[in-house]
This record gives structure tokens, sequence and C-alpha cells, in this order.
């Protein structure tokens, strides 16, 4: 038998047309992809709408709030529910390998096993990242045109152009954490169950823990931090910067893409 | 060349593989032969570094799989047929593949004409048969061209035009020099396909050796007899030498007997000379099945209960 030649690592390039050839050649990417446009720029022209139009009935904190930062009101409507779907999109990435035996077929080809799922990560959070611009723009806008009259708002404000683009970041990442649950768990619907408990549940009793520990625990959970950079300014029940939010949010990814990494070199695929 | 030394894999408080050792030579087809659950496909799962070994080594060249640079220019491996995304086309299933080796898109057409699915390859794989996903698992094994082959089951769901393509492909690619190591529970295909022999029961390895060599060494001729006095020829014939063992019938008709030790003349002339009835007098042939039932019979991970038939047990094809 000829020895094997070294391939010099450039190969990693290859690794991330393969990823980019996967995803775009099932039909749940395009799907999802469709559906997080209209969720997102849907809802939050529907709810921002309700907004404007029940002005004069809502309370004053509430109107106090949204003066004070439109933008993060607006952001927060529609992107709220758009991101479950970059949660199934992210999830599904690679749970659906496992599901339909894939996976064996991609470890074979690339045994090393960490490249695969690191291209598989940077093809999903670029993908995600680039939609997730334009959608949470197309929101802003949408937003800020029916909000007008009551709390107007430009992206040249301060703060609001680092919330848009934040909003674009906070669901890249929120896909690589939804991707990195997907790959601890190897099962569909147990990690998208696993990941609704994070994203939505978890904020609702977290809200109910009383005193300033209670309000850390919040502000901490991942998408909670994570959302603080689609806003323009800090608010003043939160105890994290935009950016440390952001901070918080990616560390607690980085946590579950190492146990990812570390189970899917250790255990049988 | 594949080489296994001490492998073994444990589920639970099971051993999968226990302590196997063989080596699968270049330029032939090696049979990896085993009833159902005996360990096949999980010994193939270690060797590509699929499942990771609880002790020993599995090597492809001297290396290990995982440290293979590009692996499926040097392996090409067939596991279960539908391990792809429905959802995926053929053509779009390899050309991925494809891209992990750097491999050109050339090489995906190549195979997929190889294999026959040209017409198909911008199908969405949800929709073929168990044999057409075969015929894919084929052609993602052979996209790189390797110098190695492992194949489980291959010709599972095949129609007979399929197995005897299969079957073809094979003894090809042995010829090419290549190494090519093929799983099979069933002794017939491997009788008309392997020229060497790796048979494991229970994960323990049973025999390593040509398969003419594997029928002659454990094949024993036979003689089946049949008599409304079974019990008075059985006597007579273990007298003469002759071993006898029943055979389970169903029904009230006389109970066959299966001779060893004594061909079927002299059968005769001793019943004759005995004045005993035969309604039947048929020399067995020893077939591969036989063989091998005989050799893995003690290891069958799932039996059945002892089969109750009129037919002559392991009549040969």
């Amino acid at each position: 038998m000829t020895t094997i030649t070294q391939a010099p690592r450039a190969r990693f390039g290859q690794l991330l047309l393969a990823e980019w050839t996967k995803l775009r050649s099932v039909r749940s990417t395009i799907w999802s992809l469709i559906a997080f446009v209209v969720v997102s720029v849907g809802l939050t022209s529907l709810i921002t709408w309700l907004i404007a139009e029940n002005w004069n009935q809502a309370n004053a904190a509430d109107r106090a709030a949204t003066v004070a930062d439109p933008v993060a009101t607006i952001l927060g409507t529609g992107l709220y529910f758009g991101q479950l779907v970059i949660c199934v999109l992210g999830v599904l990435a690679i749970s659906a390998e496992y599901s339909t035996g894939t996976i064996r077929a991609s470890l074979l080809a690339v045994p090393r096993r960490l490249p695969m799922l690191a291209a598989k990560g940077v093809v999903l959070a670029l993908l995600v990242l680039v939609v997730g611009e334009l959608v949470a723009l197309g929101s802003f806008f949408a937003g800020a045109a029916l909000l007008d009259e009551h709390a107007p708002v430009a992206l040249s404000d301060p703060g609001v152009a680092r919330a848009v683009t934040g909003a674009g970041l906070y669901l890249a990442v929120l896909g690589l954490f939804s991707m990195a649950v997907g790959a601890l768990l190897r099962h569909t619907a147990g990690a998208v169950a696993a990941i609704m408990g994070i994203v939505f549940v978890l904020p609702i009793i977290a809200n109910f823990l009383p005193g300033s520990w209670g309000q850390h625990v919040y502000n901490y959970l991942p998408s909670v931090s994570g959302a603080m950079l689609a806003q323009a300014r800090q608010a003043a029940d939160q105890v994290l910067s935009p950016w440390q939010g952001f901070g918080v949010c990616c560390a607690w990814t980085a946590l579950l893409l190492t146990a990812a990494f570390i189970l899917l070199k250790k255990r049988d695929a | 060349m594949i080489e296994v030394t001490d492998l073994s894999k444990r589920y639970g408080d099971k051993l999968a593989v226990d302590h196997l050792s063989f080596r699968v030579e270049p330029g032939r087809v090696t049979g990896f032969l085993g009833p159902n659950g005996a360990g096949k496909s999980t010994t193939m799962r270690l060797v590509l570094g699929l499942d990771h070994p609880a002790t020993g080594t599995a090597t492809i060249g001297g290396r290990r799989y995982a440290d293979l640079a590009e692996p499926l220019s040097m392996v090409g491996a067939l596991l279960e047929a539908k391990a792809m995304h429905p959802g995926r086309s053929a053509q779009q299933h390899l050309w991925y593949l494809a891209q992990t080796q750097g491999l050109p898109r050339s090489r995906v057409d190549a195979v997929l004409a190889l294999v026959g699915l040209t017409g198909v390859a911008h199908k969405r794989t949800g929709g073929y048969s168990l044999g057409m996903s075969q015929r894919v698992g084929v052609a993602a094994a052979m996209l790189g061209d390797p110098r190695v082959l492992l194949l489980d089951e291959p010709v599972n769901g095949l129609d007979p035009e399929g197995i005897q393509w299969v079957r073809n492909l094979m003894k090809q690619l042995a010829a090419e020099g290549r190494t090519v190591f093929v799983s099979s529970h069933l002794m017939s295909e491997m009788a008309v396909t392997a020229d060497h022999l790796v048979v494991i029961g229970a994960g323990k390895l049973i025999a390593d050796c040509s398969t003419q060599e594997f029928i002659e060494r454990n094949s024993e001729r036979s003689v089946l007899v049949r008599s409304p006095d079974a019990a008075r020829l059985a006597s007579l014939l273990t007298g003469d030498g002759g071993t006898v063992r029943p055979v389970a019938v169903n029904g009230d008709q006389p109970s066959p007997l299966r001779v060893t030790g004594l061909d079927a003349p002299r059968i005769g002339e001793l019943a004759a000379r005995a004045g005993l009835v035969l309604h039947e007098l048929t020399p067995q042939l020893a077939s591969l099945e036989e063989a091998f039932l005989e050799r893995t019979s003690g290891s069958v991970e799932y039996q059945a209960p002892e089969p109750v038939t009129a037919a002559p047990e392991g009549a040969s094809r």
C-alpha cells in the first residue's frame, strides 16, 4: 500500500462547501427561512400597529419604556417569535443527520469529526447572520414607520444601528446555541423541546424569582442576555449592558458547543 | 489490507465483539459471515472508527481510520442503505461527500453512471426503493475510487439482477487488486461470491480460511433414511458403526433419520439383509449453509425454537 501523504489543512474550506451543500439541499432550510421572514416581519408589523392603535389605553410605564428605547420595543415583538424558527433550524442542522443516518456518511468522510461540526456551525451562523440582519432591518423599518407618531426613532439615533445589527448577531449565536443542543441530544423532538424550554419557559419562571438575585438569574439567561444587544441602551431593570448581555449569551453558547464537541468525539456515532 | 487485532466492543453487559483478530488481504473477496446479531456490523463500525472499541485496534493499510487524511479515497464503505437524508437527491448526497474530499463533480457523475442511477440522480432519495438506496450507498463507497471496500450486506433489498451486479462488481474490484470485505448472514450468497471467509458467532472468531476449506472442514456427508421401522433400522445402523439422529417432523408419517458414517449403498444393503422397508434413501450433499449452521449453532443470538418440518433438514441447493 502506498504511503498516504497528509493533506494540507486547507481542507476546512472544502468542509464549508460541503456543509453549505447539505444545508441548502434540504427543504426544511428553505421553509424555515421563509417562515422566519414572514413571522418576524409580519408579527412586528402587527404588534407595533396594535401598540400604536392602543397607545392611549396603555399604561404609563409601558409607554415611557417604548419612548425611551423604541428600537428595543420594535425588535422585541416579531423577532421574539421569529427566533423560535432559528432555534428549530439550528437543531435540525445536526439532529436531522442523526435521525436520517446521514451522520455516519458525514463522519466517514470526516473521521476526525470536530471539523465537520465546526464547519456546520460556521455555515449555519453565517446564513442566519445574513438573513437575520436583513429581517432585523426590515422589521425595524416596518415597526418604526408604524410607531412614528408616538415614539419616533431613526437608524441614525444613538445605539439604534447597533441594536438592529445586534439582533442579527444574537440570532446567529442562538442558531449555534440550538445546534449545540441538537448535537448533545441527537434527537430532533427532544432538542426542540429543550430549546423551547430554555428560550421561552425559563425566562417566565425566572421572572417570578424575588429580589435582586432573581433579577440576576433572569438577566443571565441565554436568550434574555443575548437579546439585550437588540436594545439601544441598558434598561433600568437590567443588570447587564447590551454588550455584556451578548457576552453572557456567547459564553453559554461556547460552553454548550464545547460539551457538544467533546461528546461528538467520545460517543459512538 | 485490513487488520483487526484483539478487537472488543461492549454494549452494557453484553460483549458484542469478543477479542476478535483477523486480517483481510487485498486481491480477493473476503466474506464476513455470521448469524444476525453476531457482531458483523459492529465490527465494521469499529474498523471505520464510528464506534470506539473497548479493547484492541483496527487498522486499514496500517493506519486507524480516524487518522486517514482523505478517507474516502482510501476506504469505501456501505453501511445501512437508508443512511441518507430523504429530502436530498442522490446527486446532492454524493456531491457533499465529494466536496469534503475535494473530489471533482465528474466523480459524482461517474459513480452515478456506475450504479445506473444517472436517470434518477436529481430525484429525492426518500422516494427510492431499498434497492435504489443500496445503489446510492455503493456509489458513495466508490466515490473516491478506494483501494479498500467494506460492504455491510450489500445485496439486501436488491432484485436478482441487482444481486448479480453487486457480485460481479465485488469480483471485479478484487481482481483489480483491491481489498473487498463483505458481510452477509447468507451462506449461499458467500459461497458464490467470497474467496475467503471470516466467520464469527456471538462476537467470537469461528473460522478464518478459504471458502472451499470451510465447506470441506465443516461438513460431514450424511444420508437421509425414512423407514416405517425406524427404531430397528436405527439400532441396525448404529451396530454397523453409523451415527443416527432423528430429524424432527410434523405429522404421523415415519420420522426420517439422518445417518453419518455409512454411505447410501451400505445402508440399503443392511436394510435389505434385515428385511426392512425403506421409503427414502437420499445422500445429502453438504452445503455451505449447513456448514455455517453447524459452526454457528451454539452462538446464534436470536434462536427460534427447534424447527418442526417435514422437509429434509438442510436440503442442499
